[in-house]
């Protein structure tokens, strides 16, 4: 395939006003010894059918795996309307006139994000539920006498690492990781009470990565003594039933939304989010929209609080952040107004009922769970690899090993039951372990 | 661009109004009107000791940030709160009711080492070329 | 011809926020149910249900895409964003996309398939770059500069170095001194040389012990080629300092010359720029970054690990990793439409789209300079800059010019980028786009530099022809409406005519 326009015509116009004789020649500036004198090897060219042919690969049948990244059903509108050109190939929305569906959009998703999580504010989104935790970490540390972040050790491993990679070279600061309780799974709040004081900035997953409901009501009393405090949530659908985060009056909540429209898609591309306080809003990383009136005094939008942004504060920006995902938080937008709060309700109502039935067979058939908090819709059962390797091998994925990540918790494996499993997987998972 | 007799001037386009031991600052007609529309300012908190050259705070354009310095050592004394609500005052009238903080000089000898009227001018002109 | 013969028309629409129309109940979705419905009150649910819209489907179906039809999008004509590189996104990336949608990372299963073509696409941006090992998890650009620093700083670090600065050319992007902050260095901006390239000179002058690194974009901002970096590169690595390339416009060189012979130690490439992926109003973008061997241990976890049995997995086990820059493993969807690009034009194939996109950069360059200031003469690539400064006299500026561009049916190049040029004009029109749509584009260009000899309230008043006028920026940062909420508590103010 080519995407070119030119024709032999077309191309001696060309030439001829820049007044080159061959096309070659329009790289004169670049010396001889850096011109690369040979062809690339790369496949190709391949036309529509053989790529097709080339890319095809399906899913397993039967999968129960989460852990921050969820399969849920997407409207079939979401697909309708998010790939509509007019969305999917705009560039930020630098020139409101000619963009003022997408900063509409983004408007609304900002919205409801703020009314779902319970803050004043959103941002126009951040490219994950990690760099999003990461970004509020480093948020706190620029405020004065943060010496410490404080981070529940039931927070998904994969934010942890992240956060550690982002603060790695903010010099004296310290990152600090609170044990969970062997028996309940939920996050030891003694430690807690040790660990938040002024000079910390805590952060707690909600619910956290074993599934598990954190006693919040507690935890923001503890956390109310730290300098500053978030909740990260990696399962959106979660705040359709659950008391809304910001009710606990954190400084942040940030996390991950792909669940809101957003496909698994092998990984990503997924939706971070990032929620604050009013008094925050100029500290907050990434873009957001803000509305206003044009020339005439019509209402409009456009991109606003620049000045906290990379292009204008360079080195002194509250993030380098820049592309985002913005077409991620205008399926988000479609999601939530395609499910309504009856629908997202529901969906919230399914995933943990459906949970707690697999939770009940699998206990029938002898398997226990780890933890005994009561969780939203994963949980955490022991299996072997050699069970879940011969599972897999059938097409069945049985959830995620986090041994790994939790070496103390040997064979560890956690389930997800979402709205998209039935009670027909479930048998078919019983049936095959 | 209006430069009023009587005030003086840094480098980095603050006047400063000596008032016995104290001086009062704000930002130039200049300043105001290389920054466009402002949109915001912050200053450090009341009863705090900067050092001449150190930034006191921030006004912000849509387009642009710019720091605004102290233009000798001294202790901040008051502060421009009803500023913060509206900006515009700084395009507004940056001489009169923008003013931005009032600080006690730790020398009150040292303000006589700032531009008057005429030097600022001069360094306007120079600085255009 | 008239330039305004083809103008893309915007509807007349005012579409109203989504919340002023719910109403309860309007929302009759049928939800799947395929558990019956349990007791949830371990959960201790909220006692109110959540607080978004309740409408019909239609509704839904209607607002957003009445909202569509106010954007502009590269189907509807050209998008000359300098630095940008908004080229044609080819449909049948969605579809392949599309294919892999349902995969959940943890599907081992599919995941191998997934990871062989992960693989794949490892390797072509390695050849297309001339580096040897490629990490693809940076969700943008900005995270695979940051992602790049880290690495740098910790081979600083590690080598027992006390280096802390980095240097930058002030032609570059904003993105560059605030990824090596988080990073933890300092930077230093560099003049460009007079030609708009960095000398060796230069770089020698602002050099010393301290620098870990210098930052260069390449072509860069200007679209000139920096012809001495070769030689930058051998100062910098005498200095035991790296070169980090920002390869924002990797696009004018595929096939033509490598940042890996050039001398770069590392770079991120922007796959939504380069590599005709959709960049959806603001994102997802991809940033993978590359390096040279003696980088590749600090590379982000998890890598690629293909065993002897031919199967892709995933491997942690890496010591001297910087760590995890991802939730899982980056915008795989965009990698995939990156790769199904890449291979559908094979290597002689991008070769053809860089000389296309340089050719067609240069026409436009050959006749606008009769209308506009060319701030610098140096031959340039895929992108030139322009200056208001023969408008400036008649009180036009880039902004009355760029906005007068919509009335023709275009988006705006870039303006007041890159800074050293005062009411700069970036304008990169890609090789995708015919010598129809050149000469429209030229022909509106060329049409607004003789209305500003006697039409500047025209030119001052646009765009009309829009869904909305000029927007008012400075109103939006001092009133600050950034919800529905406070929307309805400051309703009276929004509109005050």
């Amino acid at each position: 395939m080519s995407y070119l326009c030119q024709t032999s015509h077309d191309l001696n116009i060309i030439l001829d006003s820049i007044g080159i004789d061959t096309a070659e020649k329009v790289f004169s500036s670049i010396p001889e010894g850096m011109r690369l004198h040979r062809k690339l090897d790369i496949p190709g060219p391949l036309d529509e059918e053989s790529l097709r042919k080339s890319f095809a690969c399906r899913p397993s049948g039967v999968v129960f795996a989460g852990g921050g990244i969820y399969r849920h059903h997407i409207p079939a509108l979401v697909d309708a309307v998010a790939s509509r050109q007019e969305f999917l190939t705009a560039y930020t929305p630098y020139q409101p006139e000619i963009s003022q569906g997408t900063l509409q959009g983004i408007f609304e998703y900002q919205s409801m994000m703020a009314a779902l999580t319970g803050m004043d504010i959103s941002n126009a989104s951040m490219y994950d539920g990690a760099s999003a935790l990461a970004e509020a970490a480093l948020m706190a540390t620029k405020l004065k006498g943060i010496r410490r972040i404080i981070i529940t050790r039931a927070t998904h491993p994969a934010y942890r690492a992240v956060l550690r990679t982002y603060l790695q070279n903010t010099h004296d600061i310290e990152v600090v990781e609170i044990p969970f309780d062997p028996v309940t799974g939920r996050t030891d709040l003694e430690s807690l009470e040790n660990e938040a004081d002024a000079d910390s900035a805590l952060f707690v997953q909600q619910p956290n990565y074993f599934g598990i409901i954190e006693p919040m009501e507690k935890i923001a009393k503890i956390a109310s003594k730290a300098g500053f405090w978030g909740i990260t949530v990696t399962e959106a659908i979660s705040m359709g039933i659950m008391k809304r985060p910001g009710s606990y009056h954190p400084d942040v909540v940030a996390g991950e939304a792909q669940s809101f429209g957003n496909p698994v898609c092998a990984g990503g591309p997924l939706l971070g989010f990032f929620c604050v306080n009013k008094n925050h809003v100029r500290r907050m990383p990434g873009r957001v929209v803000g509305m206003t009136r044009d020339h005439d005094g019509k209402e409009s939008f456009c991109l606003t609080l620049s000045t906290r942004e990379q292009h204008i504060r360079r080195e002194k920006a509250t993030s380098n952040i820049c592309s985002n995902q913005g077409l991620c938080a205008l399926r988000a937008s479609l999601y939530l107004s395609a499910m309504g709060p009856e629908g997202l309700r529901y969906v919230a109502s399914q995933c943990a009922s459906g949970a707690r039935y697999l939770m009940g067979s699998l206990h029938d058939k002898g398997i226990q769970r780890i933890f005994n908090a009561p969780v939203f819709h994963e949980f955490v059962v022991s299996m072997d690899e050699k069970k879940r390797l011969a599972l897999q091998e059938k097409g069945i994925i049985p959830g995620i090993p986090i041994e790994n990540h939790y070496p103390e918790l040997k064979d560890a494996m956690l389930i997800t039951v979402t709205e998209m499993n039935t009670k027909e997987d479930c048998r078919c998972l019983l049936e095959n372990i | 661009m209006k430069i009023p007799e009587g005030l003086k001037y840094t480098q980095d386009h603050e006047w400063g109004k000596i008032e016995n031991k104290t001086i009062r600052v704000g930002i130039t007609d200049y300043a105001q009107s290389e920054l466009g529309d402002i949109v915001f300012v912050e200053f450090i908190e009341k009863g705090t000791h900067i050092a001449s050259g150190e930034s006191f705070g921030t006004v912000e354009s849509v387009k642009a940030v710019s720091e605004i310095y102290a233009p000798v050592d001294g202790t901040i004394l008051e502060v421009n709160e009803p500023l913060a609500d509206a900006p515009e005052l700084v395009n507004q009238d940056c001489y009169g009711d923008a003013w931005m903080v009032v600080i006690e000089m730790d020398d009150p000898a040292e303000a006589d080492s700032l531009m008057d009227a005429k030097a600022y001018k001069e360094f306007l002109s120079a600085e255009a070329k | 011809m008239s330039a305004r013969e083809y103008i893309t028309r915007f509807p007349e629409i005012r579409e109203p926020l989504l919340n002023t129309r719910s109403a309860k109940g309007k929302n009759t979705r049928v939800c799947p149910a395929p558990f019956d419905l349990t007791d949830l009150k371990d959960l201790d649910p909220a006692e109110t249900m959540p607080d978004i819209p309740d409408l019909s489907e239609v509704e839904t179906v209607r607002h957003f895409t009445r909202l569509s039809r106010l954007n502009y999008g590269i189907d509807h004509g050209m998008y000359p964003l300098g630095s940008c590189t908004m080229k044609y996104n080819p449909k049948i990336s969605e579809i392949i996309a599309g294919a892999s949608a349902a995969i959940h990372p943890a599907d081992s299963n599919a995941m191998h398939t997934i990871l062989r073509y992960c693989c794949l696409l490892q390797d072509c941006l390695l050849e297309i770059c001339g580096m040897d090992a490629c990490c693809l998890w940076p969700a943008a650009g900005a995270h695979g500069e940051l992602t790049g620093m880290l690495l740098i700083k910790k081979a600083v670090t590690l080598s027992g170095r006390e280096k802390n600065t980095v240097l930058i050319p002030d032609t570059a992007h904003g993105t560059n001194p605030a990824s090596c902050a988080i990073a933890g260095f300092r930077t230093k901006s560099m003049p460009s040389g007079e030609h708009g390239y960095l000398t060796a000179a230069i770089l020698k002058e602002h050099l010393d012990e301290d620098v870990a690194a210098l930052m260069i974009t390449n072509p860069n901002t200007l679209g000139i080629f920096e012809s001495e970096i070769h030689e930058i590169a051998g100062l910098l690595h005498d200095n035991g300092s790296y070169l980090y390339m920002d390869g924002a416009n990797l696009n004018a060189i595929m096939g033509i010359a490598r940042p890996g012979d050039m001398g770069v130690d590392c770079l991120h490439v922007n796959l939504h720029k380069t590599f005709g992926t959709p960049h959806g109003g603001g994102g997802p973008g991809s940033g993978p970054v590359m390096v040279k061997g003696e980088l590749e241990k600090f590379l982000p976890c998890p890598v690629i690990i293909k065993d002897n049995t031919e199967r892709y997995t995933l491997s942690w086990d890496r010591p001297l990793s910087i760590g995890m820059v991802h939730s899982c493993l980056g915008n795989m969807g965009v990698l995939i439409k990156a790769l199904t690009y890449i291979v559908s034009l094979g290597g002689e194939g991008l070769r053809e789209a860089s000389i296309s996109a340089c050719l067609n950069a240069n026409y436009l360059k050959s006749r606008l300079i009769h209308h506009f200031d060319l701030p610098f003469n140096t031959p340039t690539l895929h992108e030139f800059v322009l200056s208001d400064l023969r408008q400036k006299d008649a009180g036009i500026t880039t902004m009355d010019m760029a906005k007068t561009l919509m009335e023709f049916g275009f988006h705006p190049p870039t303006v007041y980028f890159p800074l050293v040029v005062s009411g700069a004009i970036m304008i990169e029109p890609t090789e995708t786009e015919s010598l129809d749509e050149l000469n429209r584009f030229a022909h509106a260009m060329e049409t607004i530099a003789e209305m500003s000899l006697n039409r500047e309230q025209d030119l001052h008043e646009s765009p009309r022809a829009c869904p909305v006028s000029r927007v008012d920026e400075v109103w939006a940062a001092r009133n600050l409406i950034l919800t529905w909420d406070a929307y309805e508590s400051n309703k009276g103010d929004v509109v005050s005519k």
